[in-house]
């Protein structure tokens, strides 16, 4: 997946405007911005129950929460990258009526609710959905309370911002060279393959980053359309939503783990894929 | 998930849920002769925090304690009880907290936060819900074993979760559902065959859904204090309201609701 000689290069801050004393006016606001994000973080570092970490972290209910979370984000990363790239590239190289509505259409799971997302979803998938009462007869499959059911409502959530972060990157990309290939012979799908795809490939890789991100954090609609039960449906999410019901020191570790988890992956990923 | 674990008490202020599987505390009676209206001066707003399943009753209690004190405006913020016990801890500002298990109060008496002994002014108990007409034929408890039963039950987190774990239910759940409304809606979505929800809340959704009673939830009946609180913004409406919730005319809409007298 290396962009190698396509790849866009990074703009630099050219020396000239970083060597300028930065405004005051942008400096306070950007302060209060930062230390608003990150004060509640500091929060849950001070209340931790350092002392019985250790045999907080080695409960097996844990580890199960754990390892379901970064199996079903991954899988709904995967399933987003497999739909959304190609919905992104319809939105942004072909022109067709209504496009403006389905653009709009693809970030309603942004600004749902994700409890009415599980319920819609219930109402489509669920054992009487219309999708889902099919399933139920024909096969004999049915996705509430399992873990593909998980997969479903994180990939529902999630999708967007990889649909958004890509469409972006291919607007931004230069045409000329998926012109020249097609003069050059290339039918839309090789073109695609070999030229368009090594071209954003940053952006999809940021736009599967974000979209694992949110469906790690996903609880909403999990709790709703899968459910909640230990090692099948239980993610991380909602295993902190549960303890917090009892012992709020369990839910801050449960909380921290996910943190250091996803910020560990998040830099790693940056470091590989997204700085180019 | 972590029920009945012992755990090493730290810095004063743990939240102790594994108190719901040990013996639950009585409420001492505080007060008698309640009426229920207030003095003169009662006025302005009453902030009350009330256990989800409270919702239908005390929306109609409100409309009567309002008639009786039209000075008073009620608002009623309602969830799961440990939620809102976490919200009256951390210095939500409110006025009366209603929840729906002794343990659940203690945290907040534990805090602090409680205006004198919390009454409990009304006892719940689980049933069987099952879809209108009870299409699987839902008899007892030992019916909801069979494999192909999908059932809904609470995490034994909250209150209604632990009844059933004190009621002896040993049914294998597709899922642990974290209130009781929401094991109610599977349930009325036809996603799930049968949910153990409380007596009112079967009653609450008689028009979809069938209430079937077993004989083990005698074995967890579910105590439902009420308390005013310590830092209450309208202390005279708060204990007005204290009174007027264990009034004869308010256990009569709890005992309609399908409530039991305490």
């Amino acid at each position: 997946m290396r962009g190698g000689a396509t790849r866009p290069r990074r703009r630099r801050v050219p020396a000239a405007l970083n060597s300028r004393r930065a405004p005051l006016a942008l400096l306070l606001p950007a302060a209060l911005g930062l230390a608003f994000l990150i004060l509640p973080l500091a929060g849950l570092l001070i209340r931790a129950p350092w002392t019985t970490l250790p045999e907080r972290l080695t409960e097996p209910g844990i580890l199960a929460a754990l390892r379901l979370s970064l199996l079903t984000a991954s899988l709904a990363t995967l399933v987003c990258l497999v739909l959304g790239v190609p919905l992104a590239w319809v939105l942004a190289r072909l022109r067709f009526p209504g496009r403006r509505l389905v653009r709009a259409l693809v970030t309603v799971p942004l600004v749902l609710p994700p409890v009415v997302g599980g319920v819609a979803l219930l109402l489509v998938f669920g054992r009487r959905g219309l999708v889902g009462g099919w399933l139920d007869q024909t096969f004999g499959v049915s996705l509430p309370f399992t873990t593909a059911g998980v997969v479903v409502a994180e990939a529902f959530v999630a999708m967007p911002f990889l649909v958004i972060a890509v469409e972006g990157a291919l607007r931004g990309a230069d045409v000329r060279f998926e012109e020249a290939a097609a003069t050059l012979g290339a039918t839309r799908w090789t073109t695609f393959r070999r030229v368009t795809l090594p071209l954003i490939a940053p952006g999809v890789a940021a736009g599967a980053v974000l979209c694992w991100a949110r469906a790690l954090g996903e609880f909403g609609a999990t709790i709703t359309f899968a459910g909640n039960f230990p090692g099948r449906t239980q993610t991380m999410p909602l295993a902190v939503y549960l303890a917090l019901e009892q012992d709020v020191d369990a839910a801050i570790v449960l909380s921290l783990i996910l943190l250091v988890v996803s910020v560990g992956i998040l830099a790693a990923l940056r470091d590989k894929w997204v700085a180019a | 998930m972590r029920a009945g674990r012992p755990k090493r008490r730290q810095r004063g202020r743990m939240l102790i849920g594994a108190a719901v599987s040990t013996a639950l505390m009585t409420a001492g009676c505080g007060h008698s002769g309640a009426s229920g209206s207030t003095g003169p001066g009662a006025t302005g707003e009453l902030v009350v925090m009330a256990a989800a399943s409270l919702t239908e009753s005390f929306d109609q209690l409100r409309s009567g304690f309002e008639a009786r004190n039209p000075q008073v405006e009620v608002a009623i913020s309602y969830g799961g009880s440990s939620g809102l016990a976490q919200q009256i801890t951390s210095g939500a500002p409110a006025d009366v907290f209603a929840a729906a298990s002794p343990a659940t109060m203690q945290t907040v008496v534990d805090a602090g936060d409680a205006n004198g002994e919390p009454a409990v002014f009304a006892r719940n108990q689980l049933v069987i819900a099952t879809a209108k007409g009870n299409p699987k034929g839902i008899r007892t408890l030992a019916d909801l074993k069979n494999p192909d039963l999908k059932v809904a039950l609470c995490a034994e987190q909250v209150p209604c979760g632990a009844a059933a774990k004190k009621a002896g239910v040993d049914v294998e759940p597709v899922t642990l559902e974290q209130d009781v409304k929401a094991a109610l809606s599977k349930l009325k979505l036809g996603e799930v065959d049968a949910a153990l929800v409380y007596r009112t809340d079967a009653r609450s959704a008689s028009g979809d859904v069938d209430a079937v009673e077993f004989p083990e939830s005698t074995g967890a009946i579910n105590d439902y204090p009420i308390v005013a609180l310590r830092h209450a913004p309208n202390p005279s409406a708060a204990a007005a309201f204290v009174a007027f919730v264990r009034s004869e005319e308010a256990q009569r809409v709890l005992a309609d609701a399908g409530f039991q007298r305490p």
